[in-house]
């Protein structure tokens, strides 16, 4: 029965080969010329370059920009993950009801998710603008100073982080909603009867079975916080002062605007492994409270 | 309802075929007899309307040319872009570049040399130029760049505002001031005109004012060679205390972005403003009664920070003699048209049109011709230009300074070590 078995493997190679071709062309490919890359002073000028082995690896770790451009990347997934989780949970108990209110807050919570980010960023740069702002015309007429919030060093990343979450936190909501609705009603109506509260019936069924959903979003988050880009770049292009600067643009910096692959390569390849450890690690966690649960 | 005849199904072969024949039509039709032009540029702004009104007069003019404009969002995005089609051997067949930044494009291997008998048979000769700017396109003895204009950091008044603050002279001209004593009292006198700022300025992006007043101390940058750091921390700090000085009187904003910048002078919160020339056209739109006037000699020689707008023949692997030809004519064609251009505030290069009646008649782009060979150019290095690496640099260490949150000290400091990093790295072009 050698033949049947061979032609359903090969069979099955052949309808994934358009994918597979793709994604070794512009995933897998891309991969391992980076690794290559990352020990030669590869020019974007296509001057001749020269295997500097260790070289760039070196460069990295006495690089100060390289770290504070990591850190302002992990400030941010700090800043940004836990609101972006527990504002969608609210949202999503708040919504997940029937008739017009619940349609008409689903709408309203979803529908910045479906604007660009550069939409998005230039709503918030004119939202933040001194002068003549909306949150600065809040602050005077409330009797406060007025923040220059982008052009301020410890406030810049806080409005990022507030854009941020007013953007993209429609995401997360979807997803609790829709485990919410999957969350079986008898269980409630059996909660009921014994004579549970809507507040034990919060904490004692709703929570608990929505952790799997908890977890997936967890990581789902960290990994899109770890890559910020495109807001910062947008709003305060990394400034003022690099206070915001996230590593993705230190890449982008180095490899494009400064012609060095070789060594955009290198960091690009210490922020892939951070961004791997964390998802591993947040995996392991997760899946082991599933399976507890 | 449904017919008992077959629907028209096309076979397979029929479809490729059909489409195969398709593209072998549009293939032809890129390949036909006309000559390409395709040209990338960076001016988004007022500048950048009137390229397209220059365009639309060349395309008239040149019905044989297959003419293509794309216009770029302005500083490290055109640069990257650009920098990667030409890398890849597949970059239009002209495109703009800063003179500043020609060095640091690799013109070696990011650039095509312009062959200079084709723009001589266009009726362009070197002699057409200043020599200063000029040479500046000459790397390795080979012509890579053909300058279109001159931009120089000016000083724009609004004439309601100073003839109030009793600046200006019989002509209704600003009268020139020497010297920081004269230079701070003109600034008051406008900040009491206007019972707010004195000047508006981009305080988030210092470069242009401090290097024009570390020009005007005769301060160096880089040793001859470009090998060493040679900024001479007095005049660095006597610029840049000034800056601080400035901000902290209130005769300019804490804290203003470029946008800010053009804000506060066209209603008229500020009576001056210190910024490149090419704002002309956004004032003239708004109907402001201003003028324009050299940026005034603060220290001891005139120097004004600007660059220059250059043609560029970016790398093609396969370059088509055609092609060369109408674009090296395109190039000179511009040249000629450059007193369209001058009306959005950049000086031609070109000295015919300098010379011309047409240019001398406009006002008020041709009052500050007279800075044109004071311009000051950005230090000579990979990682220095119009909106690269160095200038970023600058912006990120000098920007504290109006708004109170680093000294000129601190922020110098910062800007050496951030420069002295620059130098370290080994140059990738």
């Amino acid at each position: 029965m050698q033949g049947p078995d061979w032609k359903q493997r090969w069979g099955g190679l052949f309808f994934v080969a358009p994918f597979l071709l793709l994604f070794a062309l512009f995933m897998l490919w891309p991969i391992a010329s980076g690794f290559w890359n990352s020990f030669f002073n590869t020019s974007l000028a296509g001057v001749k370059h020269e295997f500097l082995g260790l070289q760039n690896w070196r460069d990295l770790f006495g690089d100060p920009a390289v770290w504070s451009s990591l850190k302002n990347t992990l400030v941010f997934t700090a800043m940004s993950t836990p609101p972006l989780v527990i504002i969608a949970l609210l949202m999503a108990l708040l919504a997940n009801r029937k008739g017009i209110l619940g349609w008409l807050l689903r709408f309203s919570y979803f529908a910045p998710f479906v604007l660009p980010a550069t939409v998005v960023t230039l709503i918030w740069v004119w939202i933040y603008q001194p002068g003549f702002g909306l949150v600065n015309g809040l602050l005077t007429a409330g009797g406060f100073a007025e923040i220059d919030w982008l052009n301020t060093e410890n406030r810049a990343m806080l409005a990022v982080v507030i854009t941020t979450v007013w953007w993209t936190v429609g995401f997360n909501f979807l997803l609790y909603l829709a485990a919410l609705q999957g969350i079986p009603a008898q269980v409630y109506e059996a909660a009921a009867i014994d004579g549970a509260n809507g507040r034990q019936q919060l904490f004692r069924i709703t929570l608990p079975l929505l952790s799997r959903t908890t977890g997936l979003i967890v990581v789902l988050q960290l990994v899109a916080s770890l890559k910020i880009f495109d807001q910062i770049y947008l709003m305060t292009n990394g400034g003022p002062n690099y206070a915001t600067r996230p590593i993705i643009q230190y890449i982008y910096e180095s490899g494009f605007t400064s012609y060095r692959i070789g060594y955009a390569s290198a960091i690009s390849y210490l922020f892939f492994a951070i961004i791997v450890i964390v998802a591993v690690a947040q995996f392991k966690l997760f899946s082991g409270r599933g399976e507890a649960a | 309802m449904t017919s008992d005849a077959p629907p028209f199904r096309p076979g397979r072969r029929a479809v490729l075929g059909g489409l195969l024949g398709a593209l072998t039509l549009t293939g032809c039709g890129a390949l036909g007899s006309k000559p390409r032009v395709r040209e990338w540029n960076l001016f988004g702004g007022g500048d950048g309307a009137r390229l397209l009104q220059i365009h639309d007069q060349y395309v008239a003019e040149h019905p044989d040319v297959a003419f293509q404009a794309h216009t770029l969002a302005w500083g490290p995005p055109f640069y990257t872009k650009l920098a990667m089609s030409a890398a890849g051997g597949r970059a239009p067949e002209v495109a703009t570049m800063h003179m500043s930044r020609l060095k640091g494009f690799s013109p070696t291997t990011m650039l095509d040399p312009i062959p200079v008998e084709l723009l001589e048979n266009a009726g362009v000769r070197q002699s057409d130029f200043l020599p200063a700017t000029w040479d500046r396109c000459v790397i390795d003895g080979k012509l890579y760049a053909v300058p279109l204009d001159q931009h120089p950091f000016v000083l724009y008044y609004n004439l309601e505002i100073c003839k109030k603050a009793g600046l200006l002279g019989p002509d209704n001209k600003i009268k020139p001031v020497t010297g920081v004593t004269a230079f701070l009292d003109m600034l008051r006198a406008v900040k009491d005109a206007t019972g707010k700022y004195a000047v508006s300025v981009d305080t988030t992006s210092p470069w242009r004012l401090w290097w024009t007043l570390y020009g005007q101390l005769e301060g160096k940058f880089f040793s001859p060679d470009g090998k060493e750091l040679v900024i001479d921390d007095a005049k660095a700090l006597e610029a840049l205390d000034l800056i601080a000085k400035l901000a902290s009187e209130g005769l300019t904003p804490r804290s203003a972005n470029y946008s800010a910048m053009v804000a506060q002078f066209s209603n008229g919160e500020a009576g001056l403003s210190f910024n490149g020339e090419w704002e002309v056209t956004t004032y003239q739109t708004a109907k402001l009664p201003f003028s324009m006037a050299p940026f005034p000699v603060v220290y001891d020689v005139p120097k004004f920070q600007g660059d220059s707008h250059t043609f560029v023949l970016p790398h093609q692997a396969h370059r088509n003699a055609d092609d060369t030809k109408a674009t090296v004519e395109y190039i000179a064609w511009m040249l000629k048209h450059s007193v369209e251009w001058a009306a959005g505030g950049h000086i031609p290069a070109y000295q015919p049109v300098v010379k011309s009646q047409e240019y001398l008649d406009l006002k008020p782009q041709a009052e500050y011709r007279s800075v044109a060979p004071n311009v000051f150019y950005d230090p000579d290095a990979w990682f220095s230009g119009s909106g690269a690496q160095l200038e970023n640099e600058s912006a990120a260490a000098f920007s504290g300074i109006a708004t109170g949150q680093a000294t000129p000290k601190s922020a110098l400091a910062q800007f050496k070590a951030a420069t002295q990093k620059l130098l370290d790295t080994p140059s990738p072009v």
